[in-house]
């Protein structure tokens, strides 16, 4: 901050890892305050991970607990695995976001208040009859009451902007002042104000003013002692950018486009929370990626199988309730066998359920939730940038396999980011195949011919023959085929060994195998999870490691087929345990499959684990071994 | 951007036969299974007849399907081809066409399938103007499942399901299409294999969603629904053949007329009007009222039912303007270079 004068310097502290919360009404910009903060602490080489939490209403009732939006970020001089248990920091707009917030803050933290949204109006709207300064229900905490409403409109004063935008700008005046309080440079978020307001020039202004003010009353106020930094974290040597799961998952189908020299074709309706996947892919028509807004869940899927029937990678996004609505066109594409990739941002449900909120539930419909057997690959992506490697990795399956390919991820995956070191393209894998071009089959009397499902002996896969191709006119459908030639069948003993092939070309989907982290080597109790708790489970494991005792972890990338080790790795622990954000799916399928007397950890609530929750869960088994 | 569209015709981007085709190369090996004597036999054979007109590759024609009778067609065509799920034909071949511009796509299905599960999948289909042909079969009952009624079925039909008869009222399947804006609506029937030919081949070459309802005999569930349009007794009286640039009229001497009554069309005796005031035909009509007043002439009894081309305008088609999206972001950097760019984009950092 070059321009704004340094009256006098203070002391600054050095803290290994802080985690703040930004609360407030859903209209407050908590969400963009947020990601600026992310942007300005990534810049600084710190290791991050965050955590977006907000209402399903687009505008829930201003000044209600309902309506409370906040974005939790984690950043540290270390690598770090989560978005944190419990902020050290909270900064809340209003007593709504107080409210909410308050019961999550361990005993030491700091709360940063915008005092002047504390009338006795919107206390009494959340249940405050008195002023929580005034009682003791604060005085775990060191409170900081800031007026941040005023001093912002007092701070804009000299623009001409009218109160309720320069009321509005009180966010960024926060911002300011955290990015004071932490010493994140707001350089590149004064740029982006820039950028995103270039048509009204004076909301720009009154923005960066605002930025400017906080950052100005944070180094002249009393209130505020001593500032902190937090070191950069030694990450491995790369460029780096932080990246949301969405938008990783979208750049992963983008890529395996690329690597495929596939034109990518994805049909979507829109559904929270993987309707942003929609919008980024829309955005990449340069690589030839279509998008289709379909009609409904159904058609976006079936126009995804009709451009992979015409040679085209075919992607479908949504969620469980949209999985549940594709699932006889997803059978459909079973006996088809055509690449088909479904992505499933996983929310909580039943039903509509919690749709901004996360849960990890979906994995019975991924595995089963078809009608027959109707046997499909499932890839589940563990962080926000893994989900650009699981995307590739699904549609490496699906293209080479001829065969629909679920890719689990998660509302924390999809909105919650990390930086990403950025892969070398030409490191990233080959998905190439080739097209059937000509007749794979001679007849007894010598006469060559196409038979559409004559498979690859070592893939099962069929040929992808697609239409426009000469002399391999064929017709497939959702009837029973004759194993090879793929006519109709009725026979009993073929239709047994179809279903048989098509559960065995499943199984013989070449998958790594299943790697095991135990630095100790000593490990006698196994954490397995699946999906978006590799972050918290790994925490914990951490924790519990650096507390001297011995656990070793290990994460499912695939969910079908397994890998071919795991079997020998759940029966070389005495104990297993594996949490997961439903009731007990994976437990489910490793006690049925492996006899293996898993111990389930389950917690629905819409948000992933602590760390220091599966700690102490680890711990019990530890002890009990 | 619309005058290309508008000088395109629905075959320009489609590869050609090298060489004479007949009916026969257009016969799978596959044995055909409908019931003796169904409609579907009459619409087959005039396909096969008429697509060597065409004069395509075969390989690169594709024919889509859902289920039921009339969803079996693709196996009998040596022709590409899909016999897919209920109702979903139109959006799977929305995903071929819109990404196969060198295909001639065309989607097969019936008055369950496309009116009932599949509703949802047509109207869009055709307000997007997908380049697809689709025929709807119209036997007006489920055949396949055995002889429930249908959407287009008569109001107090028996059926298995509907002993006491049915009660809900149908669909009246080109007014559907018209209004949910098919640029292309016509209608013909399975035992008139010239008039079939006519309206297949203009629906071909019509660039754009094309929607053409054949009014098809199901002989055992449903025999006769159409006899009233058939027997020579009667059929003069109750069709109008609609021909583009010619008046309206109908009855063995043309003795009845369609005039403008009302809020739309109706039929008069030709004798007591005014000449000048016999609609005549125009198919080009953009304002959509003229074509649905069209398809609201006949009864439930299906006299004064026309068929024919109703309407056939030109309108960009979606998977047109889907293209010329992708051509217009289009850059001549290759992909890993962009992709590269991409994943760059926006805040990085570097740690050495
Ligand atoms: S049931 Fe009817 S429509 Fe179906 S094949 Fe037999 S006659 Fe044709």
């Amino acid at each position: 901050m070059s321009d704004v004068s340094s009256p006098e310097a203070k002391p600054i502290r050095q803290l290994d890892h802080v985690v703040i919360r930004f609360a407030g009404d859903s209209g407050d910009g908590m969400q963009l305050t947020g990601d600026r903060f992310t942007s300005e602490t990534a810049q600084l080489g710190n290791d991050l991970s965050t955590l977006p939490n907000f209402p399903a209403e687009i505008r829930a009732p201003a000044g209600t607990l309902p309506g409370v939006s906040s974005f939790q970020l984690h950043f540290a001089d270390h690598d770090i695995l989560t978005p944190g248990d419990a902020p050290d920091v909270l900064v809340a707009m209003n007593p709504a976001a107080l409210k909410a917030n308050v019961g999550d803050l361990p005993g030491g933290a700091t709360v940063i208040v915008n005092v002047d949204e504390f009338n006795k109006r919107a206390m009494a709207k959340v249940g405050y009859a008195t002023s929580p300064f005034e009682d003791d229900s604060l005085s775990g905490f060191t409170v900081h009451q800031v007026p941040l409403t005023s001093m912002t409109v007092e701070s804009l004063a000299e623009y001409e902007v009218p109160k309720r935008d320069a009321v509005r700008a009180k966010n960024m005046f926060a911002l300011g002042l955290i990015s004071w309080l932490y010493s994140r440079p707001v350089e590149s978020t004064i740029a982006f104000i820039e950028r995103k307001f270039a048509a009204r020039p004076e909301i720009a202004t009154a923005n960066v003013a605002a930025i400017k003010a906080g950052w100005a009353y944070g180094e002249t106020t009393e209130g505020f002692a001593v500032r902190y930094e937090v070191k950069p974290a030694t990450l491995p040597a790369g460029n780096y950018r932080n990246i949301t799961g969405n938008t990783a998952l979208a750049y992963g189908i983008v890529a395996a486009g690329v690597r495929s020299e596939l034109p990518v074709f994805l049909g979507a309706y829109p559904i929270t929370p993987a309707s942003d996947i929609l919008h980024e892919l829309s955005r990449h028509k340069k690589f030839g990626v279509t998008t289709f807004q379909a009609e409904d869940e159904i058609a976006a899927v079936g126009a995804a199988i009709g451009a992979s029937y015409g040679g085209a990678l075919g992607v479908t996004s949504t969620s469980g309730p949209g999985v549940a609505l594709k699932s006889e066109a997803i059978s459909l594409a079973v006996a088809l066998e055509l690449p088909l990739v479904v992505v499933d941002v996983q929310r909580a449900g039943p039903s509509t359920g919690l749709p901004t909120k996360t849960e990890q539930a979906d994995l019975n419909i991924a595995l089963f939730g078809r009608h027959g057997e109707a046997p499909v690959a499932v890839v589940a992506a563990s962080s926000p940038s893994d989900c650009f490697h699981a995307a590739l990795e699904a549609c490496r399956i699906a293209v080479q396999y001829r065969t629909p390919v679920i890719l689990l991820s998660d509302g924390y995956l999809a909105n919650g980011s990390e930086p990403w070191k950025l892969p070398e393209i030409d490191e990233l894998p080959d998905l190439r195949v080739a097209f059937a071009d000509g007749p794979n089959h001679t007849l007894d009397n010598g006469e060559e011919v196409f038979w559409p499902y004559k498979r690859d002996p070592q893939t099962l896969a069929r040929p992808w023959a697609v239409p426009g191709t000469a002399g391999l006119e064929h017709r497939i459908g959702g009837l029973e085929k004759r194993d090879g030639t793929g006519d109709i069948s009725y026979d009993p003993a073929n239709h047994d060994l179809m279903v048989r092939t098509r559960a065995a070309r499943i199984e013989a989907i070449e998958v790594p195998d299943l790697e095991v982290e135990d630095p100790t080597g000593d490990a006698r109790v196994l954490a397995l999870g699946w999906g978006s708790t590799y972050g918290p489970i790994g925490a914990a494991c951490r924790k519990l490691r650096a507390a001297g005792q011995s656990i070793a972890q290990a994460h499912l990338r695939h969910l079908s087929p397994m890998p071919a080790n795991l079997g020998k790795v759940l029966a070389s622990y005495d104990k297993v345990i594996v949490p997961e954000m439903n009731l007990g799916q994976l437990s489910t399928v490793l006690r049925a499959r492996f006899l293996v007397d898993v111990i389930g950890y389950q917690q629905v609530r819409g948000l992933p684990f602590t760390s220091t929750e599966l700690e102490s869960v680890f711990e019990e088994v530890v002890k009990n071994v | 951007m619309s005058e290309t569209v508008a000088a395109r015709t629905a075959f320009d981007l489609i590869p050609k036969a090298t060489g004479p085709q007949a009916a026969k190369d257009f016969k799978s090996d596959q044995e055909v299974r409908w019931c003796p004597g169904c409609g579907d036999y009459a619409i087959l054979a005039a396909m096969q007849g008429f697509l060597p007109e065409l004069g395509l590759a075969r390989e690169n024609i594709c024919f889509v399907s859902g289920i039921g009778c009339s969803s079996r067609f693709p196996y009998y065509l040596n022709t590409y081809g899909m016999h897919s799920i209920h109702g979903r034909a139109p959006a799977i071949a929305t995903g071929l066409a819109a990404s196969r511009p060198d295909l001639s796509v065309w989607v097969v299905t019936g008055d369950g399938d496309a009116l009932s599960i599949g509703g949802n999948h047509l109207i869009h289909a055709l307000r997007r103007n997908v380049n697809l042909k689709i025929l709807l079969f119209n036997n007006r009952i489920y055949g396949l499942t055995k002889g429930q009624y249908s959407p287009t079925s008569e109001v107090g039909k028996l059926t298995k399901s509907t002993p006491m008869g049915s009660v809900d009222y149908p669909f009246n399947p080109l007014s559907l299409a018209i209004g949910a804006e098919a640029s292309f609506v016509a209608r013909t029937i399975d035992s008139d294999r010239k008039h079939l030919t006519s309206v297949l081949r203009a629906a071909a070459e019509h660039e754009g969603s094309a929607f053409v309802e054949i009014y098809q005999n199901c002989n055992i569930f449903n025999d006769g629904a159409f006899d009233v349009l058939k027997d020579p007794e009667s059929r003069d009286e109750a069709l109008i053949r609609l021909e583009h640039g010619s008046p309206i009229t109908l009855g063995k001497d043309g003795q009845w007329a369609v005039v403008r009554t009302g809020w739309g069309l109706g039929v008069a005796e030709t004798a007591s009007v005014d000449p000048a005031d016999i609609v005549v035909h125009d198919e080009t009509v953009e304002d959509a009222s003229y074509a649905f007043a069209l398809s609201r002439l006949p009864g439930l009894d299906l006299r004064n039912t026309p068929i024919g081309v109703l309407r056939n305008v030109k309108r960009p088609t979606y998977d047109s303007i889907v293209r010329e999206q992708l051509e217009t972001a289009a850059t001549s950097a290759p992909k890993e270079e962009e992709l590269a760019r991409l994943l760059n984009s926006g805040d990085t950092w570097t740690i050495l």
